[in-house]
């Protein structure tokens, strides 16, 4: 099988005309033609788009003139961000011959950096799932491990990185959704702080929770994509102007001194004993870094899952009232107004997004907002006040991303709150808004990876990543 | 059990959400599971909590004051339609609304 390339590679393999980005988007677009029929990694291909970018890429390599950060570089975007003249889906049939007429900020900002769009990748049905078994268009399989499951709900934009078939992708995670996949396929996958990188064009979920993030080989490809697309866009009234540091400059700091958390809470029952193994070895490569590792307590870590799943399906409840079939999307007709809403969005949503718009809808409905919604939100405060309390202790937390490896394609699914259960380590980093970067940590039998997550305070990216690339040097990912 | 059939008749009633007879079925047995466990939220005592409301700090956020009030491009209106399931240029088309 070839190699995967990375971001250095391809700015060395450009620069020394050893490769044109034509022919690198060609190379991947065949890999994708190999492994794709089997994967499901990719809903739609952007062919045209890909190869004008290539073009402009290499009549800048010609003409000699300075290269852009992610010149050349072949991406994969998850099907929930919008691609000007490619088709976007959510994953779901209410979209299925959306064509959106603008791009996501996220999307312009690396295409603006020279990256070469090759398509949009599969999901989870609007994002909401944790082993991607939940899109309309079929599930992805794991390119390590074929009978099982990539993650979710980036699971396409996980194995398109794992396997080859891309340099690096976007994903988005609301409450695990780049990690975990990230995990699940071994790659070094990360969602920045809240309002680090703008959602705008991003296909709501859960509008407090939902963030854009990269997958890529290693720690400084990951570096260099949030490098790209971080920042303020006055198009997102949540992204903020706290400013971006020079990532790649951060991560090259040694990490010795740096107090790490481990909090107790999250190595209690449920956890895989295999994958506790690896997440021990990794914790003894960062000592052996010279970090000081701390036992911390997070009390509230138990009861994430009940407040997102609240808060969540509240926020999608609402977020989703749009798809009505009259602007876009699905329509199944009927004579009368309501019933064709009723009848679109009964025949156009499936059955995990149905579940959610129950839940929501109930937890927000009179008589139980209180007991529900604005309970929710309270535990959300105690359990963002875990974090800030933890952080005044130490510099960053270590736990691990799932309890689980990836599991066999269809073992959870008839059991939704087992499923939801997948992501206790994940959702707690969410709620509070804080970084949060899975980076691999071993493979269980030498073939399901396990990943190691980093969490960081608000804003902390750059003491993540270097954490991230410190541990990756040191061998973390073959513990 | 916290939630009952015609809770989530009336649930699917507020969502505009066409449901079978099994989905109805189905639902209710998972989300009544779902709420029993969220039910332990309620194991803590919150009455002195402030709810999270935003997730930035007044001193994250960017938007502490309007933006300029400047004209830019806009999507075309041709554009969007064309995205409709019934456009009727400039005009969405929609089922009757008003019954004489």
């Amino acid at each position: 099988m070839a190699t995967n390339w990375t971001i250095d590679g391809v700015k060395e393999a450009l620069a020394a005309k050893k490769i044109s980005a034509r022919e690198l988007a060609a190379e991947h677009y065949s890999r994708i033609a190999a492994r794709n029929p089997q994967l499901n990694a990719f809903l739609a291909l952007s062919e045209e788009r890909a190869y004008a970018q290539a073009d402009r890429v290499d009549a800048l390599v010609a003409a000699r003139k300075s290269l852009p950060p992610l010149a050349g570089v072949p991406i994969a975007i998850k099907d929930v961000l919008s691609t000007r003249g490619v088709p976007t889906t959510c994953g779901s049939k209410i979209l299925e011959h959306y064509v959106p007429p603008y791009d996501a900020t996220a999307v312009e900002r690396l295409e603006a950096a020279g990256a070469i769009l090759l398509g949009k990748t599969n999901c989870d049905e609007f994002a909401m799932g944790s082993s991607n078994e939940n899109s309309a268009y079929g599930p992805v399989l794991n390119p390590e491990a074929t009978d099982r499951i990539p993650g979710g709900s980036s699971g396409g934009s996980a194995a398109a990185v794992a396997a080859g078939l891309a340099v690096a992708a976007l994903g988005t995670d609301t409450g695990g959704s780049i990690r975990q996949p990230g995990a699940m396929c071994g790659v070094p996958a990360m969602m920045g702080s809240y309002g680090r990188v703008s959602r705008y064009g991003l296909i709501a979920f859960a509008s407090s929770l939902d963030r854009v993030g990269p997958f890529a080989n290693n720690a400084r490809d990951v570096a260099t994509v949030l490098q790209v697309i971080a920042g303020r866009d006055p198009n997102d009234s949540t992204s903020t102007t706290v400013p971006v540091p020079d990532y790649a400059a951060e991560i090259a700091k040694p990490v010795a001194g740096l107090r790490i958390g481990i909090p107790r809470e999250y190595f209690g029952a449920g956890m895989d004993g295999e994958v506790r193994k690896k997440i021990e070895a990794g914790i003894e490569v960062l000592k052996k870094l010279g970090c000081k590792t701390v036992e911390i307590h997070m009390p509230h870590t138990d009861y994430a899952i009940a407040v997102y799943y609240i808060i969540a399906t509240a926020e999608a409840s609402s977020n989703l009232a749009r798809y009505d079939g009259v602007r876009y999307g699905l329509r199944v007709n009927d004579d009368s107004l309501l019933a064709m809403y009723r009848k679109t969005r009964g025949a156009g949503f499936g059955a995990e997004v149905k579940r959610r718009i129950v839940l929501g809808t109930y937890v927000l409905s009179a008589g139980y907002y209180d007991a529900y919604y604005l309970k929710g939100q309270k535990v959300r405060a105690l359990i963002a006040q875990d974090f800030h309390r933890a952080f005044a202790q130490v510099d960053a937390i270590v736990t691990p991303t799932s309890p689980v490896p990836a599991f066999k394609l269809g073992e959870r699914t008839n059991d939704p709150l087992q499923m939801y259960l997948a992501d206790i380590y994940t959702v707690t980093g969410s709620l509070a808004g804080i970084p949060g970067i899975s980076v691999p940590c071993g493979k269980i039998c030498g073939k399901l990876p396990v990943g190691l997550q980093i969490f960081g305070p608000a804003f902390g990216e750059a003491r993540v990543l270097q954490l991230a690339h410190a541990f990756e040097q040191a061998g973390g990912a073959s513990v | 059990m916290k939630i009952s059939r015609e809770d989530v008749v009336r649930v699917a009633e507020l969502a505009y959400l066409d449901l079978s007879d099994g989905e109805l079925e189905t639902y209710r047995k998972q989300v009544d599971e779902i709420l029993e466990y969220i039910g332990k939220l309620n194991e803590l005592d919150t009455t002195f909590v402030a709810p999270m409301a935003q997730v930035l700090t007044d001193d994250q956020t960017a938007d502490a004051t309007l933006r300029e009030d400047v004209e830019v491009p806009c999507h075309g209106a041709a554009e969007l339609l064309k995205q409709a399931p019934d456009p009727e240029p400039p005009y969405f088309r929609v089922p009757k609304v008003i019954e004489r």
